[in-house]
């Protein structure tokens, strides 16, 4: 067994008053694409905002390739990909990716290589304001796979997508895993599961299960996965 | 501390002026029609021009950069780029000199065409030398850029740091001495405004206008690098890696 990518200890999150997290404890293996799953509001990007160390948190600990979430050491080897697209809407495509390329020490060549990756390249010219806004999410995620990072954390990276782009995302991800990348993707629809190693499922700030796709079908004997989730809010667990 | 990290800032901020002609040509433009304003409004040989021509033409800087600057600044904090950015080896004093950077050079293309209007055309004279009024009023334009960057943090929304504007900019524009001397006001006024950078930058330039480039003005640009120094530190301690 090697080491988890991300280990997380009885993570309390605080914000505006409310306990987000009251205890979070969890871990995601390394090489996995783990799918972090739940409804709007469960916490999924504060327990996101906590793992790239960009989230203050009350208590508990974030180990993340065996730093402390957020250490300096980290900084070259993570990925995030923020809900909102986090680019400059008055620069093109192409100006954002080299400022990001830039700011991480990449050459030109890799921002040509992850925009094909995210199927953008006919647009590199095109200034992101004037794009729709599944093509703006993948330019933020061309941003987050620039610097060939070792842990990629992308929040809700498939929303509104077509299916077909969403399948070629998908198959990204895992050749990325393969490629020895760590993933954590959070979607809010229970369809992208099937398409992971590993699930979080989060409701309330609580974690409800920890288990792959198979296991969570045998543990409640669903074959759906949304029928799965309900079953397991029902039963308490 | 990387210089390449300082220059991809600087680059990013000038392409995105560079999309944005019309805030180019106002930020070139409107210096030049108030000068020639002013200069028409009391006439080219007045002593009221030629007295407070050199001191506006330094601080014009300050004001535009300073609106450019914390506009820019918040756009960075809700978009969430400064987010991203936070996960990044990028360090503040990087994305805060790649500022500096980019607006100063704005600065300069602004002041000399003002400069040359109103040297040139106007007839405005200096008896001092008049690259170092170009000078001044780019430390002024880096001044008002961190000074800008450092109230964003306080502005949630554009509507709010357009206000800081007025609440920052006028009070030391009225106290710094262009319109009545210091030795003139209240003094409690006084007290203020000794706590004022404008007040250091606007007697550097109006001794800069009468050539008394004398001990009082070494302390003048000393004061205003300080206060740089002090805005940019303070600027600093308002970009947070981690938020709530």
């Amino acid at each position: 067994m090697t080491a988890p990518a991300i280990r997380i200890d009885d993570l309390r999150v605080v914000r505006g008053g409310a306990l987000v997290l009251p205890g979070l404890s969890c871990e995601v293996a390394a090489g996995s694409v783990t799918g972090l799953l739940g409804p709007s509001g469960s916490g999924k990007s504060t327990l996101m905002r906590a793992i790239v160390g960009v989230q203050k948190v009350a208590g508990g600990s974030v180990a993340v390739l065996g730093h402390p979430a957020g250490s300096a050491a980290l900084r070259t080897r993570v990925g995030y990909m923020t809900q909102a697209p986090s680019v400059y809407g008055d620069l093109t495509v192409r100006e954002n990716l080299v400022f990001f390329g830039g700011v991480l020490g990449q050459p030109k060549e890799t921002v040509e290589r992850v925009l094909t990756d995210v199927a953008l390249h006919e647009h590199g010219t095109r200034v992101v304001s004037s794009l729709s806004g599944g093509e703006r999410a993948r330019v933020s995620l061309a941003a987050a796979l620039l610097g060939e990072p070792s842990l990629l954390v992308l929040d809700e990276p498939t929303v509104g997508l077509d299916p077909v782009l969403r399948r070629d995302l998908w198959e990204l991800f895992h050749r990325l895993a393969l490629q020895s990348a760590t993933l954590l993707v959070s979607s809010h629809v229970m369809d992208e599961a099937d398409r992971c190693d590993a699930l979080l499922l989060l409701r309330e700030g609580r974690l409800l299960a920890q288990a792959t796709p198979s296991e969570l079908r045998a543990r409640t004997g669903e074959r759906d996965l949304d029928a799965a989730f309900l079953r397991l809010v029902e039963s308490g667990a | 501390m990387s210089t390449q990290v300082t220059l991809a800032v600087a680059l990013r901020v000038l392409r995105q002026l560079r999309h944005d002609p019309r805030t180019i040509a106002l930020a070139l433009g409107v210096p030049c029609m108030l000068m020639l304003i002013l200069q028409q409004l009391f006439g080219r040989s007045s002593p009221v021009f030629q007295q407070v021509g050199t001191p506006l033409l330094g601080l014009f800087p300050f004001v535009t950069m300073f609106l450019v600057t914390s506009i820019t600044m918040l756009r960075e904090r809700t978009s969430g780029t400064l987010e991203r950015l936070m996960t990044t080896p990028l360090h503040k004093v990087d994305l805060l000199a790649g500022y500096g950077i980019a607006f100063a050079l704005l600065a300069v293309v602004q002041v000399i065409l003002v400069s040359a209007l109103a040297f040139g055309l106007l007839g405005l004279e200096v008896a001092g030398p008049k690259w170092l009024v170009v000078a001044l009023a780019v430390a002024n334009a880096v001044l008002g850029s961190t000074l800008g960057l450092f109230v964003s943090a306080f502005a949630q929304t554009e509507f709010q740091a357009v206000q800081f504007m007025p609440a920052v900019v006028f009070p030391q524009i009225l106290l710094c001495g262009l319109f009545v001397a210091r030795e003139e006001m209240a003094d409690w006024l006084r007290v203020i405004s000794a706590f004022l950078p404008l007040t250091y930058a606007y007697d550097a330039l109006a001794r800069t206008a009468d050539d008394r480039l004398d001990a009082r003005f070494a302390f003048d640009v000393a004061v205003v690098c300080a206060s740089i120094v002090l805005a940019v530190a303070l600027g600093a301690a308002t970009l947070r890696r981690r938020t709530e």
